[in-house]
């Protein structure tokens, strides 16, 4: 048993859900109890989709525990195929009903439908979120598109001569980040190179679709948390190559270009040398001085948290002081990545345990899912949004991709907004007694409802705790009250560290100007 | 799973003539009890709630709240994993760990709720055992009390119902030869509690009690001098502890909208033989207030149609209200349950020949909402955005638990819900 306050990943067939919402002409029935419908409230408000997902629930009771839930599935299973008319059946139970072993596989199979039926086995008290969806666009990988594959050892067939490139752009599910976007800035980068898009999946795709995945040359792979699993299967079945860079920001698209050239054979340069994004220019203007070694702790899932944070030092110019991520599936690519930014790796799905951690790290920002953001706002640290689990603010209606050209000038916008205005930072600084510059104040920018003091928060613990002897004198306390809330964490800190390296018992003001000459900025 | 299961059955209903009830058997989309737990954690404010099952349950509760507004909320999942399962851990060796590892963080606690979770009741995890054991380790500290918010067992409010039934047996005796004292029953917000406890002290009724309590150290003392009246129509299994505590129902309807407040105040008001002169010099003021504050959204609903998807077990009383006094149609009236006694005075209130059904099949029940096009639907989240779509204006019954909707006061506010959808529509020309 674990004890779990907030969960990243809901449970498995959520992430069938994410699967079977974002395709056509499918339809997944499962079996499980009524308060498991609540799933559609992810879709339908979260998302804002419009329609409700493809999911019949055969929302069984206890009172039918003692008789025939096998029944009730199979009944299920034919209203949803006579009512739906999908051209495929994905059938699962939940968690409650992979306890009472009806086998849905079976029991949908025996119905003899004439459409295919794909059996789903996510085992709930083991797997999660990212993992079930990865399963099920793998298992519907090989079901619609199993029979086209060629024997062993067959190789590619040649392109024909005169014909343009063609990859599958692999990923992009429903309620993804910002996936909606991603495909259309991607596509619009595949066509540019030269390369036509033979089918997206899942995001749109009909078991027909998937049938026809092997007609390509190669797979781009966008999210490898979903389609992972499925384009490895692909290269085994198909000889196709996927792509393994991820392009989110400037320097991961560029080199995304190139993988995705070499892959199709195409000269990447004149796309390169368009690069038509104003991040560069942005990062590189005298505004954006400010930015530079701004504290960053980083955390989502692995592919967007190890993307962020190379955005985050090589883009803006920030330092890296966390990285992190909820899914263990992904812990080695997050491990090697923290290597480059001499951090810790936090593999970790315990809210409480990544709060603590952020704490501790006194960031001036936090990237993350909406817990941390929920984390920052707490702990009155600026913060934005860049991985799933994300809230109904993060479906904009603008378009807003965070891949490709236009992805980096959406992350330039969207992780400096929530901060302190260069000179703004300075201002306060400087008139900390004014009433409006007033330590707790939010960026100005944000508006006067965002000025409310942030939440009482716990102060992180003084490294003094653990020594105990270690006093401030009332004026240094003063003094340090006189730093702007958004270093302060810091001033404070690194003051404790210096009076303890130092032997010193109380902090004084002389204290903690020593320590700020020690630290330096 | 529909058809051979839908009946109908000819029952007759007082206030609906011979209104026959639509009985369904489908597919339900309704929340689990656990859904309760939202409201009720900020409601007793030092109870905690420990929901004993898997990632779905949390998962549930996470996106049924919403926003995660609190960044520690007094609830948490003790999610049981593969190794619980093949029994490679002890199931309640590893709750008693989980108990102390939240006790140790959370002092301040002196309430501790398990609750159990459809697959918790699966794997016959004992949680009254459980708690009886739990009880005994952290007793005077905390007390640990067990109920059911499965999806198995219970549907959306009944979670609240299943909590406060297994609050009843802890609440303390009433003195002996006490004199008659009111409870009233079924999670109100504050501001409602200190209205209707104001009108009830200017009836004369003193020392009113609510249950919940704000806090777990405030126990309203139960027993045959008791009388309760239910403020919330979803409250069988409560309602019959307190009756095996000796205490009485006052039969009235519930307090939703003026008519509805004036008639529970009244039932109140019976029992305790409060004169007529009083009553109207009570509560006449609030009345004609609460009547001018409708007449403004009367303009805008009169004569709209609603049709209630079964949700929240407040679909009766607001189809009374919204019938009797916003002169609403009703074109259909499901409830997961129809808790008859309970609700035998709304039901006679409820318009003659009203469509009533209970429990669902969502998918034929979305064809006939379809095909009646009611100018408002109120319904559950999930269906919600999908029924707008389709140009059907929607109110989520969830917004109906979270809100302070009863008494006099708030029975504006309450037409207001359903007021603001339509006039949303008429705005929006895009
Ligand atoms: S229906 Fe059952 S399994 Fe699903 S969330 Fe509710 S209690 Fe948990
Ligand atoms: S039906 Fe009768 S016994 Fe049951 S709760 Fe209502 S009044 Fe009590």
């Amino acid at each position: 048993m674990q004890l779990t306050l907030w969960t990243y990943e809901g449970p498995p067939h959520v992430g069938a859900m994410r699967i079977a919402t974002a395709m056509e002409g499918v339809h997944y029935v499962l079996h499980a109890p009524q308060g498991d419908t609540y799933a559609d409230l992810l879709f339908t408000m979260i998302e804002r989709r419009s329609k409700r997902p493809p999911v019949t629930y055969t929302t069984f009771q206890a009172r039918d525990l003692g008789g025939d839930t096998a029944e009730l599935f199979k009944n299920a299973v034919r209203d949803a195929y006579a009512r739906f008319q999908p051209q495929a059946l994905l059938v699962g139970a939940s968690c409650t009903a992979e306890l009472i072993q009806d086998d849905p596989g079976g029991l949908a199979r025996a119905l003899n439908l004439p459409v295919p039926v794909v059996a789903l086995e996510l085992p709930s008290y083991q797997k999660k979120e990212n993992w079930g969806a990865a399963e099920t666009f793998y298992q519907v990988v090989r079901a619609f598109a199993g029979s086209s594959v060629p024997p062993p050892g067959t190789p590619r067939p040649e392109r024909p001569a005169g014909a343009r490139p063609r990859c599958n752009v692999l990923g992009p599910a429903a309620l993804g980040f910002r996936h909606r976007d991603d495909v259309v800035e991607i596509t619009r980068l595949l066509v540019q190179l030269g390369i036509d898009v033979n089918v997206v999946a899942p995001l749109g795709a009909t078991p027909a679709d998937i049938a026809r995945l092997g007609d390509a040359e190669f797979n781009v792979v966008l999210y490898p948390e979903i389609a992972g699993q499925a384009a490895a299967w692909l290269a085994r079945s198909f000889g196709q190559k996927a792509t393994k860079s991820v392009p989110i920001g400037i320097g991961a698209t560029r080199d995304f270009i190139n993988e995705v050239a070499a892959l199709a054979g195409v000269d990447p340069s004149a796309v390169l040398a368009g690069s038509p994004s104003r991040l560069p220019w942005y990062s590189r203007s005298v505004d954006s001085n400010y930015l530079t070694g701004k504290r960053v702790f980083v955390f989502g899932d692995a592919t967007h948290a190890v993307a962020a944070a190379r955005v985050a030092r090589e883009e803006m110019g920030f330092t890296v002081v966390g990285l992190g991520t909820y899914s263990r599936e992904f812990a080695r690519e997050v491990r090697e990545a923290a290597k480059l930014y001499d951090v810790e790796p936090l593999i970790s799905d315990d809210y409480l345990e990544i709060e603590a951690r952020i704490a501790a790290a006194q960031p001036e920002l936090v990237l993350g899912t909406q817990m941390e953001r929920h984390i920052a706002k707490r702990l009155g640290i600026a913060c934005a949004v860049i991985s799933a689990p994300v809230h109904v603010q993060d479906f904009p209606a603008r378009y807003s991709p965070v891949m490709g050209f236009e992805g980096a000038n959406v992350l330039f916008d969207a992780w400096i907004h929530p901060l302190m205005m260069g000179l703004e930072e300075h201002l306060i600084g400087m008139f900390r007694g004014d009433f409006e510059f007033h330590d707790d104040a939010a960026p100005s920018h944000l508006g006067h409802a965002a000025q409310a003091r942030p939440e009482p928060r716990p102060e992180p613990e003084p490294v003094a705790a653990a020594a105990g002897s270690l006093v401030w004198a009332p004026e240094a306390e003063k003094e340090v009250g006189k730093i702007p809330f958004f270093v302060r964490g810091k001033a404070r800190r690194n003051t404790e560290k210096f009076a303890l390296a130092q032997g010193l018992a109380t902090i004084t003001v002389d204290t903690l100007y020593d320590a700020k000459a020690h630290y330096g900025r | 799973m529909s058809t051979a299961t839908t009946s109908l059955s000819a029952t007759a209903i007082s206030g609906c003539g011979d209104a026959p009830v639509l009985r369904e058997r489908g597919q339900r989309e309704v929340f689990c009890g656990l859904t309760g737990i939202i409201w009720l954690h900020r409601k007793i404010q030092d109870a905690f709630f420990l929901v004993v099952g898997s990632r779905t349950c949390a998962h549930l509760i996470q996106s049924a709240a919403g926003v995660m507004i609190f960044a520690e909320p007094r609830f948490a999942t003790a999610i049981i994993d593969e190794r619980d399962l093949a029994g490679i851990a002890d199931c309640n060796d590893e709750l008693d760990r989980v108990v102390d590892q939240l006790l140790a963080r959370r002092p301040e606690i002196r309430l501790l709720f398990l609750v159990g979770s459809c697959p918790s009741e699966v794997i016959k995890l004992d949680l009254s055992r459980a708690a009886e054991r739990l009880s005994a380790t952290h007793m005077p500290q905390v007390r640990v009390l067990n109920y059911s918010g499965s999806g198995i067992e219970t549907t959306f409010t009944q979670g609240e119902d299943a909590c406060l039934a297994s609050l009843v047996p802890i609440l303390p005796r009433e003195a002996p030869g006490a004199s008659p004292n009111l409870l009233v029953v079924g999670a109100l917000a504050e501001v409602v509690e200190d209205q209707l406890r104001r009108l009830l002290e200017g009836l004369g009724i003193e020392g009113v009690q609510f249950m919940p309590p704000r806090s777990a150290l405030a126990l309203p003392a139960v027993g045959p001098n008791t009388r309760y009246l239910l403020a919330q129509p979803f409250l069988a299994d409560t309602a019959r502890a307190l009756e095996a505590r000796g205490a009485t129902r006052l039969p009235a309807p519930f307090p939703l909208g003026a008519e509805g407040t004036t008639a529970w105040l009244q039932a109140a008001a019976n029992a305790w033989g409060v004169s007529p002169e009083r009553f109207d010099a009570v509560t006449q003021a609030p009345l004609d207030r609460a009547r001018r504050a409708l007449a403004r959204h009367r303009e805008e609903l009169a004569g709209k149609s609603v049709f209630f998807f079964p949700d929240s077990q407040l679909e009766i009383p607001l189809a009374r209200f919204l019938a009797r006094e916003m002169d609403m149609r009703l074109v259909e009236v499901g409830t997961p349950y129809l808790h008859r006694q309970h609700l035998a005075e709304e039901l006679a209130l409820l318009p003659a020949g009203t469509a009533l059904s209970e429990g669902q099949d969502v998918d034929r029940q979305l064809d006939r909402a379809r095909t009646a096009h009611p100018d408002i639907v109120v319904c559950g989240l999930g269906l919600a955005n999908p029924l707008e779509a389709e140009g059907i204006s929607t109110k989520w019954s969830i917004e109906l638990l979270f809100t302070p909707i009863q008494g006099y006061d708030q029975a504006a506010d309450l037409a207001e819900l359903f007021a603001r959808p339509l006039n949303r529509r008429l705005r929006l020309k895009v």
